[in-house]
């Protein structure tokens, strides 16, 4: 027998009662953990998702071609306007003596890309003493054959809903079995620019585009955003008109991209006719963008810089600007560098306002300065996100990839350069 | 002689400047830099700008100034059918005669007139640059001279050259005022301009949306219709959708990132966060469009339900997905705010960890989690590149989620991109829905930073 007063502590129903309560608190924590799962799970899901389509685009499938530049197909005097299609059609017809009339002709032709034409022509170009000769190239095969050789195209499929038909499989297989063909890194993808056939296009226009528009972006934003925070950090008076600014650099901070590009196009393609396209643009607008991010991590650093050097070094009879100059900025410079190359990963990843000024332009030329037309790397991806053919979504996924890859240097950059240099007062 | 090697032969002057300004302190102090005034480095300084400041002003003022007199100039020798020639014909040609000076190849027909034009460009071209780097070369070295005369032990140097480097730093953190500035008067400027085309309040309350302006007039709707609503209202469908799946996920994960975490867990798990935070969104876009859209349209298709392969929920959720890290940042932000006596009141009452974070410490932490969950949106409103790449083009006035949906800033994108001409309705609308979407952003963004004010004095 227990005491009344007890019984609502103890008693079976208040056993109840705490196994109750206890058992939502288990049910609650377990709830905010598997949001934390569900995000890790996005995560997965879509970087997986990314490199599992991205990994073969970094690969390229090739042949083997044994070309005879017989000089009735091509002149000594202009080697550059030789007859490469016959000279490629007729080294295949080696291989596969059954293909005589025009329509195999033509099937033959289809294995080759276009970047096998001119690879056949360089040669000759470069050593005009080929004429005459025979000789064994690897050339990249065309798209299909591309697609077939990394298994995207479904060998049991009907013949009128695949892309290579059963002859063109037949001369594969047959090539393959000879070891005539072979899987290789696509090292032009690092260096070309981009191109309407997805077996030749790269990714080295759009990292130069990129690269000259953070130059501009850098320039421009990392100096006058020290230079403003400074200010507003250690010489501004408290007047109303500061206030002003100070609430308006956190306003501009969430202003949406796309009305950044709306700005560009209206003041500096419109109003100052600066070339459309052009990366000293892109470098501008972003410029202004990531100008607000700029000065808030500045400031930041600033803050972290204790008093007690301020004062120590005014003691010794430096001027204000002797104080931040000489001892302030330095010891702040770690962090200060630590938010620029945040703010300048952030600009790396912008795409929107690119779009307004017309960095979205087909561009086959690698950009040799900021004035050039040029594309910029997460451009470059939503351009080929929206191409139809089944190749560029293995060259997009490709270039995700890269993009992600400089993401993560500059961040890692960022991270070790806060660990390594920061100063614990 | 380009205009490159002009600059640096200026700047080179003010670097000369520098040198000798500084060794001219040394030698008055005799290498006593305690019997200066100011340090000899703001001697170097002092004369660098004395001659590189005026230098460059009328540097650049020839350049501008020339530059206008020379099209003038042009245009008065140009034949007088050209002269006669509407705006748009005249400023091609120019444009032309100068891509020809320069080298290049020019758009239009080489007519015997534009290679008089680019010839006569060409001389007054290297005429201005000779005068303007004369005058300025000039200017400069007296700014030398007199500055360099001047130097003295007792010369207060420091003051001006501060004062100066003080202007400079007013300016700076005037550029992102003047940004703002631009900001809205560009866009506001072109919506006027479409206001005068399409009245505003069709333009805010009309229900159809059909921009492409005919190329002849008799054709079937060749006005074009300018009705925002199906925009606004697409817009709003996706930025809930996104809310639905980044409220949830990125609250909980703050609750649990705050208040049940082990701080090593914690260290691993904020990370996770971060990246997902970093990832660009033409990432997002594309992972909408290639993987979520098809897999939704697939699931879709298994239960009998007809989803469109660019649907509104797509979009939203991909959105929803990349804005998880920004609530869970910014909620956990305000769940930190909280100061620990309130929980430890509650958990000394008896209450268990679940009861002490929903009855205390989120009711504590409301403003700021509230403040979180407005930015959220404004940056769901804005976000262009998920919805471009997988919501619709077309504006359809519908509450289905699964159908396609077109939102403000695809609009802008569509209007924008390509070759336009900039007076026509189609692309002055895209500025009266960029001004749409700067108030609104603008606005739940004022909202918020006063909110999370006001919450930051009452804890304080």
């Amino acid at each position: 027998m227990t005491e009344p007063t007890f019984a609502i502590h103890s008693g079976p129903a208040a056993q109840a009662r705490l196994r109750r309560r206890y058992a939502r608190e288990r049910r609650f924590k377990l709830m905010c953990l598997g949001a934390l799962g569900v995000a890790a799970i996005f995560l997965v899901v879509l970087i997986g998702s990314i490199v599992s389509r991205g990994w073969s685009g970094f690969l390229v499938t090739q042949m083997e071609l044994t070309v005879t530049y017989s000089p009735d197909l091509i002149d000594a005097d202009s080697p550059r306007d030789g007859n490469f299609r016959m000279i490629v059609v007729e080294g295949l017809q080696q291989e596969f003596p059954e293909a005589t009339d025009r329509s195999a002709m033509r099937a033959l032709l289809g294995l080759v890309s276009n970047g096998g034409f001119i690879a056949v022509r360089n040669a000759v170009v470069d050593d005009p003493m080929l004429i005459g000769q025979t000789v064994t190239l690897w050339v990249p095969a065309a798209s299909d054959i591309d697609m077939l050789n990394k298994g995207y195209i479904d060998r049991a499929a009907p013949e009128e809903l695949r892309r290579v038909d059963d002859q063109t499989m037949a001369w594969i297989d047959r090539l393959e079995a000879d070891g005539k063909i072979r899987t290789g890194f696509n090292w032009n993808f690092f260096t070309t620019g981009d191109s309407r056939e997805p077996e030749l296009a790269g990714i080295g226009g759009a990292i130069l585009g990129s690269f000259w528009m953070l130059l501009v972006t850098f320039l421009v934003s990392f100096p006058t955003g020290v230079a403003a925070a400074v200010f507003l950090e250690e010489f501004a008076p408290k007047r109303r008109w500061v206030d002003i600014i100070e609430v308006n650099i956190n306003n501009l901070a969430a202003v949406p991209s796309i009305v950044f590009g709306l700005l560009g196009l209206a003041v500096f393609l419109n109003l100052m006719h600066l070339p459309r396209s052009a990366p000293l643009v892109g470098g501008l607008t972003l410029a202004l963008m990531t100008l607000p991010t700029i000065i808030i991590t500045t400031r930041a650093a600033l803050k972290g810089v204790p008093p007690s050097i301020r004062e120590a070094a005014m003691g010794v009879g430096a001027s204000p600007v002797q104080v931040v100059a000489h001892h302030v900025l330095p010891l702040a410079l770690p962090r200060l560098l630590t938010g620029a190359i945040i703010g300048m990963a952030q600009a790396l990843g912008e795409s929107a306002p690119l779009l307004m000024i017309g960095m979205v332009a087909f561009i086959v030329d690698l950009p040799s300065g900021p004035l050039d037309a040029a594309t910029a790397l997460p451009v470059q991806i939503f351009l080929w996100a929206d191409s139809p053919e089944r190749g560029f979504v293995e060259k997009t996924s490709a270039a995700i990839m890269v993009l992600l890859g400089f993401l993560v240097v500059m961040n890692g950059v960022a991270v070790f350069l806060r660990q390594r240099f920061e100063v614990r007062w | 002689m380009s205009l490159t090697f002009f600059t640096i032969v200026l700047l080179g002057l003010a670097c000369t400047g520098y040198v000798m300004g500084r060794r001219r302190a040394m030698a008055l102090a005799r290498s006593q830099t305690a019997a200066l005034h100011s340090r000899p480095v703001y001697h170097g300084w002092y004369v660098a700008l004395a001659c590189g400041l005026p230098a460059i002003v009328i540097w650049v003022a020839a350049l501008t100034i020339g530059d206008q007199l020379i099209e003038s100039a042009i245009i008065a020798s140009l034949p007088q059918e050209l002269r006669d020639a509407s705006g748009p014909v005249l400023n091609r040609f120019l444009a032309d005669a100068e891509t020809l000076a320069k080298g290049g190849q020019p758009a239009i027909d080489v007519t015997p007139a534009l290679v008089a034009a680019s010839e006569r460009f060409g001389n007054l071209r290297t005429l201005e640059h000779w005068i303007g780097f004369a005058g300025a070369l000039g200017l400069g070295l007296i700014g030398f001279g007199l500055a360099y005369r001047r130097l003295s032990t007792a010369l207060r140097v420091r003051q001006p050259v501060e004062r100066l480097l003080m202007f400079v730093l007013l300016l700076a953190a005037t550029a992102s005022i003047l940004t703002t500035v631009g900001i809205v008067f560009s866009v506001l400027f072109e919506s006027i301009r479409f206001f005068s085309q399409v009245p505003i309040f069709e333009f805010l309350f009309g229900l159809q949306w059909s921009p492409q302006i005919a190329m002849r007039t008799d054709q079937v709707g060749s006005s074009g219709a300018f009705g925002a609503v199906p925009l606004f209202a697409g817009t709003l469908m996706v930025t809930f959708i996104a809310m639905l799946v980044a409220a949830p996920i990125g609250l909980m994960s703050a609750v649990y990132l705050a208040e049940y975490a082990h701080p090593r867990f914690r260290a691993g798990a904020k990370p996770m966060l971060e990246i997902l935070a970093g990832v660009p969104t033409v990432v997002y876009g594309f992972f909408a469009a290639l993987v979520v859209a098809p897999a939704l349209r697939d699931a879709g298709a298994s239960i009998g339900l007809l989803v469109a392969s660019e649907s509104a929920i797509a979009a939203g959720s991909v959105m929803g997905i990349m804005i998880i890290p920004f609530v869970s940042s910014l909620a956990d932000d305000a769940l930190a705010a909280v100061p620990n006596a309130l929980r430890d009141a509650s958990l000394g009452l008896g209450a268990t960890r679940q009861e002490t974070i929903t009855r205390v410490v989120l009711p504590a932490a409301l403003p700021g989690i509230v403040a979180g969950l407005l930015l959220a949106v404004s940056r769901a409103i804005g976000e262009t590149m998920i919805v471009v790449m997988a919501a619709g083009l077309a504006a359809n006035l519908t509450a289905n989620p699964l159908e396609a949906v077109t939102t403000v800033t695809v609009q802008i994108v569509t209007l924008l991109v390509g070759d336009q001409e900039f007076d026509s309705a189609k692309t002055l609308a895209a500025f009266a829905l960029g001004l749409v979407l700067f108030i609104i952003t603008l606005g739940l963004n004022v909202i918020a930073l006063r909110v999370v004010q006001k919450y930051r004095e009452k804890v304080e």
